[in-house]
């Protein structure tokens, strides 16, 4: 087994399930229906994408393991997400600000995967691009409704890129996994994604009227398994019934 | 597949895909699995049946269900040796959707997708025609709709609300 792909693999799954996880805890609680059902909808496209990047991580690995086990068995340090997809879900402006902002690099990321030399990981991108085509419509939307939207909308989103912004980074930072993955033509090296991604965010920023935060600082870890302190909590939950009835069944 | 099989083996597959023919999607039931595309292929290896099946949305719930229902018609009609796999490329898209599916959700109110996904506009969801009226005054409600496959539209001739198909 390649460890380099088997992490990089699980790594993307990690993305999507905490993201998800994050999302899901908006069903039922949304500010209307409608908005209710779109959350929890991409919610449920992002488990679903990390169960398919999970099962093909868990093939390459080739140890028994399943989704299931990656998902449920794993600790904090063992997960390599990004901080920005763990953080709380704060208003409802900083989540779609999150999403939006994550929503634009997946969409990227995942066209190129497209090409993969992994036929696999090139199979779930097929899928998750259309997917995120459409999630990255919905959040980019709601960015210039909110953002050029009352004083109180827009104060709201403006605090919430303040907030987030420092989070963004590091998706752009890869390492010596991510560019031994790139230069086997099987994953993307995360800095090539970093100009294009910035040209769309600021131009949709300009349209929502929002001002572009300062670079002054930043947060990583994520990919080292060095979370925040909201990860423990977040895993307590996802874990919970796996963790105490190991290997149930619905 | 059928054709390069001797007569024996088109009778055989023939009543195989008599059975699966009534498998139905569970959130849209009107829909057989083949309808909407979901049914990928199904053949008989050496007397094994092998029925391959693709899911709409990553995260669809009802792709589960389809398996399971797929192999409780097939245990009913007495098969006891066959698989069902899941195959993700070529991606699912509206565009494997037959015509007689896009009729049947007409039928009951779904606006059908608009036929060509190449169509930028057709996929950003412009132009959908109302499935009561036929008006194509019509305009988005929201992104997502009942399902994941949905999105909620309102007529503004008729001024119905009604759920149109995406097109992925
Ligand atoms: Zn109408």
């Amino acid at each position: 087994m390649n460890v380099a792909h088997f992490e990089y693999v699980q790594r993307l799954g990690d993305n999507a399930l905490i993201l998800g996880q994050r999302l899901s805890e908006w069903c039922g609680h949304s500010p209307f229906l409608e908005e209710d059902i779109a959350m929890a909808n991409t919610a449920l496209d992002l488990i679903g994408r990390a169960r398919m990047l999970y099962a093909h991580a868990a093939a390459l690995e080739g140890q028994g393991r399943d989704e299931d086990a990656l998902a449920y068995g794993r600790d904090e340090r063992q997960f390599g997400n990004f901080l920005i997809c763990e953080l709380p879900n704060g208003d409802y402006a900083c989540t779609l600000i999150r999403q939006y902002l994550v929503d634009v690099y997946h969409h990227a990321l995942y066209s190129t995967l497209c090409g993969s030399s992994d036929a696999g990981l090139a199979a779930i991108a097929g899928k998750a691009v259309k997917e995120c085509a459409y999630h990255l419509r919905r959040s980019g939307d709601w960015v210039v409704r909110l953002g050029d939207g009352t004083a109180e909308s827009h104060a709201r989103c403006q605090a919430a890129l303040d907030e987030v912004w420092a989070y963004t980074a590091e998706m752009f930072n890869g390492d010596a996994i991510d560019d031994a993955m790139a230069a086997a033509g099987i994953g993307v090296a995360p800095g090539s994604l970093a100009a294009a991604w910035r040209d769309e965010v600021e131009a949709q920023l300009a349209l929502a009227t929002l001002s572009v935060p300062r670079d002054d600082w930043s947060a990583s870890g994520g990919r080292q398994g060095l979370h925040t302190e909201h990860m423990g909590r977040l895993l307590a939950e996802l874990q919970f019934v796996q963790r105490a009835y190991p290997g149930q069944k619905w | 597949m059928a054709s390069a099989q001797p007569p024996a083996d088109d009778a055989a597959m023939a009543a195989l895909l008599s059975v699966l023919d009534e498998v139905h999607d569970p959130e849209i039931p009107i829909l057989t699995i083949a309808d909407l595309g979901v049914l990928r292929e199904v053949r008989i290896d050496a007397g094994r049946v092998v029925v391959v099946i693709t899911p709409t949305y990553s995260g669809c719930p009802a792709m589960h269900a389809i398996e399971d229902d797929i192999e409780h018609a097939l245990t009913a009609a007495g098969y006891r040796d066959f698989t069902v796999e899941t195959q993700l490329a070529p991606a699912w898209s509206t565009d494997q959707m037959s015509a007689a599916a896009h009729a049947k959700l007409r039928s009951v109110g779904i606006a059908p997708p608009t036929r060509i996904t190449t169509d930028k506009r057709a996929l950003l969801g412009e132009h959908v025609m109302c499935p009561r009226c036929a008006s194509r005054q019509t305009e988005r409600i929201s992104e997502f709709g009942s399902t994941a496959c949905k999105a909620l539209y309102r007529c503004r001739n008729c001024l119905e609300p009604f759920d149109y198909f995406k097109c992925l």
